[in-house]
Formats: C-alpha cells, structure tokens, sequence
C-alpha cells in the first residue's frame, strides 16, 4: 500500500493548483490586517522619538512642553518602562560563547543606534502623539561611532556594552579534513573577497501592534502582525510577569513578514508596556521611516574565500573567513548568530569535497539589529561558493554547467554527512541540473552569447546550485534554552452540518497556509475541500505550536493535520459502522460520504453522520459515544533538518556605457519533497527569487561612515519593480521526505537561496571578456561601471 | 501642528459624505479612519508603493499624496466601491488573481487592481511588458510579479471575449 493511503487517492487534494479560499476577501479589500481591525473604546496611539545619532548618551530629557499638549495622554522614558517590562538578552546556550548586553524596550542613559526609541508618547491620534514629540528636549552627548566591522575589532576600539570587553558577539571555527594539504597540492586555487551590503525585509505592511491589558483580570490581549502568536505570548508572559494563559495574542492577516515579524521589538514592548500602565487599549504602526530604522537589517557580511581544484576540474577544498555585522544586541529570542553560522556551515554543501575550513566573527556595531530574514545565510553561501566555482571552471577551462556535473554529490552518497555537519536525507542536485539545462536551453544561450559578443552585446549566464533548510527540528531553538516550540497543533472536529473545523498552529502570511491545510484535512479525511473551514492566527483558539518560519509550515503543520485528518476519519468510521452495523473496515469516506469500501455505494452522508451523531445520538446503539473532535502533535524527530535542493539560472544583459543590468530570463528547479500546491508553490518560489534579485541589485542600507542611515525611504531604497523583473520559470523535482507521511519538505526560502548567485555569476559571465568581476552585491552601475574601469573607485 | 478643521463634501463610492478635517489629514487616512474603507493600504505614506491607490474623479491617485480638503467635491472610488458595484473591469481582475494566485498576503493587491482596472479600459491587448510597466508604480514584496502578470493578461483576454489565454 502506498505510505500516503488515503490521501493519494484520485480525489486527493495533494499536488493540486486549487485557489487559495481565503483570497477572495482579499482582492475585495476585506482583509483583517491589525491597523485595519476596529480600535476598541478607550484606544489611545503611540509614536516615538528615536536616536539621531548611531551613539550617544543622553544627558537629560526635558518633557513638560509634550506632557502639557492637550490630548496627550502619557509620555514615557526608558526607565518608566522598565518599570513594567524586565530586560532581555538575545543568547542561547546552544551558540557557546555567544554575548550579547539586556536590552529595554527604549533606551535608558545611551542610545547605540540610529533610530533606538528613547521616548514614548502616547495621546489620542497617532498625529497629536508626533507633535508632542516636537515638543521634547532631550540634551545628548553624542559618542564615538562604530560601524565598521574591521574597526570594531581593532584594539583600542571603542566598545559598544563595556562590560562584555569587546565587540566580538560571537566566532566559530569548523573545520574538516585536511584543508591545507589540498590548497597545497592544488592544481589551481581561486580566492576572492566578497561584500555582501545590508538589506531589509520592506513588508508593504509595517510591524503594527494593538496592546490591551485589562487589569480587573490581569489579562493581556495583543493583535499584532506577526508571524509567532505563541513565541509572543510567552515573551508577553515572562517579561511583563503575567501567567501565560492570561496573554492571549491574534494575527490575523499580515502584510508579509519574511523572518522579519518574529523578532522581539522595544517599540512593540513599550507598547504592551504602555497598555499596562495606562490599563486601556495602546496601538503602534510604525510608518516607513521607523521600518527602515527600526525593522532587522540582514546580509551584512564580508566573505573572504578560496577553493583548490585539481586539474580535471575536481574541487578538493574550501576555506571561507565570514565577519559578519550585527549591530548592536543580538536580537532575542532567537539571536544574531543563526546567520552566520548557517552561511559557513551552508558553504560548499552541494559538492563533494571533504575539505572545509570555516570561521566566523559574529561584531557588534552602532548600526540598526542585523538577524534572521527569509534564507537565513543561505544566500551569502550560495554566492560565495558559486562565484568559486565559476572562476574555478574557468581556471581549469571546464563549462560551468559541466563544472557543476562533475563536482556535485552523487546520487548514491545518501545519507550524507556535510563537512560541516548537516546530514541530507536525499538531494537531487543532478536531476535538478538536467532539467534546468533543458528548462533555459543552455546551449542555445550559449551559442547566441557568443554570436552577439562579436557584436559588442553583452550577455551572460550564471547558474547557481543551491540546498535549503527547512522544517528545523528541536536543536534549532529549543536546546538553546528558546521557548520556540518545533511542534504543531491541531485540533479537527466534525461541525453539526458535517463541515469540518481545522485550527492549526501554523499562521498565514499569504503561502497559502490555509489553502494547504484544508487541501490536507479534505484529502484526509475524505470530504470535499469547500467542507473545510481552517483557523489560525490565535493563541486562545488554536493549539499551541511553532507557525509559520523557517519553511516549516506545509511539512510539519501538514503533518499535523494529515493525521489528525486520520484520526477523525477513523472516529467516523467507527460511528458510521455502528449505525449501519457494519464492520469499519468494510467502509471508506470520498467526497463527503460514507461509502462501501469495495464498490464505493453510498450508505451515508457525513453530513448525515454529523446531524445523528449531534442531536439524534438516541437513535445509536446502547453505548456508543460518537468522538467528533480530534487532537494531534507532531514534531520532527528522525532528523534536525529537513534539506532540500535546486538550481537556477539567470539570464543578463549588461549595458556597458551605463552599467544598468536588464534581466532577460530566469529559471529555477527545485525539489521542495512532496508538492501539495504547484500553484502556490510556484509563485512563493518566483516571490523568493525576486527578493533575491533585490538583494543582487539594489536594495542597500547605506549608511555614512557616523552610522546615520542615508536613503531610509522608499524613495531611495530602491526594491524591484515589475517593469525590471523577468517572468521566471519554475519547475520541480519531487524527492519527498521518509521521515514523515506527508513527505513535504519546505520551499520558502529556495528562490532566495539562489537568485542573487545566479545574477552575481551572469553578469560576470557577462564582463569576462572585458576582464571585469564584481564580488560585492548590489550590483550597480556604479560598482559595474567601476569595475570596468568606465569610472573611478571611490574612496566610500 | 494640529490646526483648525475644514468642512469638506465629497462623494465616496456613490455616497455623499461631509466631513470636519484637520488641513494635514490625507484622503488614505480620511477613507481608512472615518469612513472605515480599510482596503485603502498605506505602505510609504510618501507615494512610492502605491498601497493607497484609489479613483479620484475618475482616475487613479495615491491616496496618501492628496490631502482630504483637496478632494473637497471629488468623486472617490475604493477597493470596496468598485467590487459593490460589480465594475466588470475589476471582477475579471479579482477572478484572475484568485485563480492565478496573483497575490500573497494581499496587502498591495487593492491599488494594484485600481492600476489594473485603470490600464484595461485604455489597453485592451496589453503586452506582458506593457503590463509590467504600468504597474511599476505598486510594489509587491510577496510574490514574483509573474502571477500578476498572468492574471493581468488573463482579464484582458476575458474582457476582450478571447477567454484566459
């Protein structure tokens, strides 16, 4: 029998394209998200002022102007809120040696960033609230800054937290077999240093948070945008002393996220802080500007790399120097050291060599928090050791897409210990290459490359072999002493109508979570997926668990629901056997109905099923109790990881009298295990590459060398467009998990994972033959036209 | 700083409205805080990521660049306007973007779809490229822009009796 049963058969919902049913109120304007929620009576706004300097001590505070402005409610410093709110500490046992200083939710004495909020004010409109910050005074000393990441571990720096001695968060050293005999006996070796500037996430919705606190119950109600509900409520629970099951926190529908709605923010503290000391409902949007200073920067790394290679173009070694900027805490409850340490223990990891040496400095600096957004470290591996491997094919004078072939894992390897510890279940690295040399017909842009560089066009090809982490298990978080669960919850009960109630742990930022999860439960249980109502999004109402991060939802929420699905289909089962006593063996559920097993008759609607067993169990046999709910955990134990892989492509123009990159055409294979929704799949892949493209392009914090943050809005900070963006195409590789019955793993993060390689390798493809490479992303015209010596370096 | 309200008249989706505003408040929040048309986003408040946009008189406009007293005797149309009053235009765009998947979380979608309503009643054969250039001025960070792309195409073809491509 097929391991799936009965959800692999012909009217499965598994690996179908269907809608989504909850995007119909979205494209009619219905949607929920939290600034869009009705305020309830007695709300009150709070808007904040920042630092204007990247380091500074506050000598006073003068707040008698804002406090007398009429409709202002209260105005809070840093210690006020300290009152109500205990400090944390962004570390975990489980990165030994890891440091981080407490943080407050505002800042008290100093400020360590540009943009750290110093004060609150609270008032009755968001607008009032801004000008009564008009009205403050603060006195400040500004201090030395430290942006640099070589400055800030030069001796006699000055230091961020003085009583952690120095700027040095956190390093790691990983190293496996015999690194420098094989740089030694190389036949070529390829180095490089490669910058990779610092992004940020841009959810077209800010993070908005509505706290409220009601005292005569000591009970905490948040509405937040936010990826993990539950990581929020004990977060709410520990630091503002409040039992746990009196925090209830809702998400309802959330304005993207991308890793960047899962950390904890002082703004949103003070805000939950604010609720509880003026006992009534406090909201906070934050507006762009506060985004761009406020929100998790990511990226920022500078990469020093080499790679030995023998002569017939076999990679025997790898040694990579990451240092890596975090600004100035590492960020809770997660930390700012997850980055790092998956970019060097990801670097290498689709070939074959056994040779690898990777170090990490983890550096604090007076810049806005660096931690985890969508492919965490992923991208920093991928290109660093793609890039490689191109100038190492071109070392030995080997194709890249031949390069790839003979240098990546084979299929008979599995399961595979990577050098730097992760184990593959099972990867597909050659299938995904076959296919994408068909997908974007290698040979023919290869023939037309050549044609058109004789006629000064310049066009160029990069590829980019990528492996992705998805569904962690508990070593990722929990062992560090993390309350973040890896389990899901779900809870599935038959309504009287024989609609089925699914409320799953795992939250919906727009994958289609919910899509997925009926498609689960209807194929498990047997009924037609309009008979599905799925709820997520809130503490109170569904079942506690880890949601939506890490590409972990479809795979361990999916699993959570397929058998939970299987147990309610059972309970049915039995029930329906009782009442046509028969054997619940000899019976099947398809389509809504109880039918015979062997020749599907109908006997019974579940429709039927659910009215008897709700208010006509009289008619049941003596004894029988009809079970209509069930409960199910699931949390991944064969394996820390669930890997997947793929490949892409990019397909470029460069214009070199203006360095302006056109992208023709991108292409991605691959292998997320069991597809539940190629739909939904498709464009969340195509979503990450365009985030990628971003990366590899244009979008940059630019920060001056005082650590003031030079182009925080939309307008400077450039994102792509549709215009710039080329269709991509998506196609699959299925290699699904045996580590569970649904055989899902994730695919948030593979179009990220690879697409700012795949464009790195296509424009320097593109400017091999005018001697210009590029090793620092986002690529453009400046860097471009500097690289090709059209301009002059600048000192910046 | 807060001064005093202005009496302002308009009609939002077909209802007239008067309403006491201070000179600083923007159409978006007037739409979103008064009248609770919460489909109006706000995304950059500075007119770059298009979010907001509604009709005014006719055509597009980013909500959050008009200040409410200049829409003193306009004729607004949101997100919610359109779909009550079953704009053909606009229900072939929601159909194709839910079949297509053109969208994610759904944030941008309302302005891109006032784009789009307003680009297939001048173009009714819009190349993909003709597409991706007219909604260059709506960001959407969620998906690839290829499904938006799709489902642009695919209501042009229904509205234009070619059935989806």
């Amino acid at each position: 029998m097929d391991p799936l049963g009965a959800i692999d058969r012909p009217n499965s919902y598994i690996g179908r394209s269907v809608p989504r049913p909850n995007a119909r109120r979205l494209v009619e304007g219905r949607g929920q998200f939290t600034d869009d929620l009705p305020s309830p009576p007695r709300t009150v706004h709070v808007a904040f002022l920042r630092s204007p300097y990247a380091h500074a001590r506050i000598l006073g505070i003068d707040l008698d102007a804002a406090r007398a402005l009429p409709g202002v409610v209260l105005v809070a410093t840093g210690a006020d809120i300290a009152t109500v709110c205990s400090p944390w500490v962004g570390v975990l046992t489980h990165f030994a040696g890891l440091k981080s200083a407490p943080q407050h939710p505002l800042a008290i004495d100093r400020a360590v960033w540009l943009g750290e909020p110093i004060v609150a004010v609270v008032a009755a409109t968001r607008a009032l609230a801004e000008d009564a910050i008009d009205l403050i005074r603060i006195d400040y000393e500004e201090l030395p800054a430290v942006t640099d990441i070589d400055a800030a571990l030069a001796p006699g720096a000055p230091v961020i937290h003085s009583a952690l001695g120095d700027n040095l968060a956190f390093q790691l050293r990983l190293e496996n077999g015999a690194v420098d005999d094989a740089f030694a006996a190389a036949h070529a070796v390829v180095e490089d240093e490669f910058v990779f500037n610092r992004h940020t996430a841009v959810t077209l919705e800010a993070r908005t948070i509505l706290a409220d606190y009601d005292a005569s119950e000591n009970r905490l109600t948040v509405h937040q945008s936010t990826q993990t509900p539950y990581q929020m409520q004990d977060v709410y629970a520990r630091h503002f002393s409040i039992p746990e099951a009196n925090v209830r926190v809702v998400a309802r529908d959330i304005g993207g996220s991308f890793g960047m709605k899962l950390h904890v923010y002082g703004d949103e503290m003070a805000t939950v802080a604010l609720s509880i000391m003026l006992r009534r409902p406090v909201k906070f949007v934050a507006d762009r500007l506060e985004s761009f200073v406020a929100d998790i920067h990511t990226r920022a790394h500078r990469v020093r790399a080499r790679m030995a290679v023998a002569a017939d173009g076999t990679i025997t070694a790898m040694a990579v120097d990451d240092t890596t900027g975090i600004g100035p805490y590492s960020a809770y409850p997660r930390t700012s050291a997850v980055e790092g340490n998956q970019a060097v223990r990801l670097m290498g990891g689709p070939y074959a060599h056994r040779a690898y040496r990777g170090t990490l400095k983890v550096v604090f600096q007076n810049k806005a928090m660096m931690s985890q957004y969508r492919a965490v470290g992923h991208p920093i591996a991928c290109a660093v050791t793609e890039s490689l491997v191109d100038r190492a094919a071109a070392a030995v004078g080997i194709d890249a897409i031949e390069m790839r072939r003979r240098n990546l894992l084979t299929d008979d390897v599995y399961p595979y210990t990577s050098p730097t510890g992760y184990v593959f279940e099972r990867l597909s690295h050659h299938q995904c290459l076959d296919a994408l040399e068909r997908a974007c017909d290698y040979a023919s842009l290869r023939r037309e490359q050549q044609t058109l560089r004789e006629q000064g066009v310049f066009r160029g090809i990069g590829l980019a072999v990528f492996i992705e982490i998805t569904s962690p298990g508990p070593a990722f978080y929990g062992v560090g002493g993390a309350h973040i669960t890896a389990q899901d919850g779900c809870v599935m009960q038959l309504d009287p109508s024989g609609a089925v109630r699914v409320q799953v742990s795992v939250t919906e930022q727009g994958q289609g979570t919910e899509a997925i999860m009926a498609q689960i439960a209807a194929s498990a249980v047997g009924v037609p997926m309009e008979h599905v109502r799925v709820v997520t999004g809130d503490t109170e109402t569904t079942p506690y668990g880890g949601a939506t991060w890490a590409s972990r939802g479809a795979a361990i929420g999916g699993e959570a629901v397929l058998i939970t699905g299987r147990v309610l289909r059972q309970q049915l089962l039995d029930l329906a056997a009782a009442i046509l006593q028969a054997q619940p063996e000899t019976l099947d559920i398809a389509d809504g109905l109880i039918v015979d097993a062997t020749d599907g008759r109908e006997r019974l609607s579940v429709a039927e099923l659910a009215r008897i067993a709700h208010f006509r169990p009289d008619t049941l046999p003596p004894g029988v109790q009809p079970q209509l709910a069930a409960a199910r955990n699931h949390v991944p134990r064969g394996q820390a990881f669930a890997f997947t892989n793929g490949i892409q492509a990019s397909h470029v123009e460069v214009d070199i009298e203006t360095g302006f990159v056109r992208l023709l055409g991108h292409w991605v294979v691959e292998d997320c295990g069991r597809l539940i929704n190629p739909l939904l799949v498709d464009e969340q892949i195509r979503g990450g590459v365009v985030q990628g493209i971003g990366g590899a392009l244009f979008e940059e914090c630019i920060y001056s060398p005082e650590g003031q943050l030079l182009n925080a809005t939309l307008a400077d900070y450039l994102v792509p467009m549709a215009g710039e963006m080329p269709d991509i195409h998506v196609s699959h590789v299925t290699t699904p998990t045996l580590h569970s019955q649904l055989g899902a793993k994730g695919a948030g993060e593979a179009g990220t994972a690879g697409a700012a390689a795949a464009v790195l390798n296509a424009v320097n493809d593109a400017l091999a033959p005018l001697g210009a490479r590029l090793t620092e992303i986002p690529l453009t015209p400046q860097r471009i036209l500097t690289a090709l010596g059209q301009i002059q370096r600048q000192s910046q | 700083m807060a001064s005093e309200a202005v009496t302002i008249t308009l009609s939002v989706n077909g209802e007239v409205t008067t309403q006491a505003v201070e000179p600083r408040t923007h159409l978006a929040d007037l739409l979103r805080m008064r009248l609770g048309l919460t489909g109006t986003h706000l995304g950059c408040e500075h007119g770059v990521c298009g979010a907001c946009t509604v009709f005014v008189d006719g055509a597009t406009a980013r909500a959050c660049l008009v200040l409410a007293v200049q829409a003193d005797g306009a004729v607004v149309e949101t997100i919610e306007g359109l779909t009550d009053a079953a704009d053909p235009t606009l229900a072939a765009l929601q159909g194709a973007f839910v079949a297509r998947n053109a969208l994610q979380c759904g944030f941008c979608t309302p302005g891109l779809l006032a784009t789009a309503v307003e680009f297939l009643r001048e173009v009714t054969t819009p190349s993909r490229a003709d597409i991706r250039e007219r909604i260059s001025g709506n960001y959407c960070r969620c998906t690839g822009y290829h499904a938006i792309v799709d489902a642009i195409e695919d209501a042009a073809a229904r509205l234009a009796g070619r059935g989806p491509t």
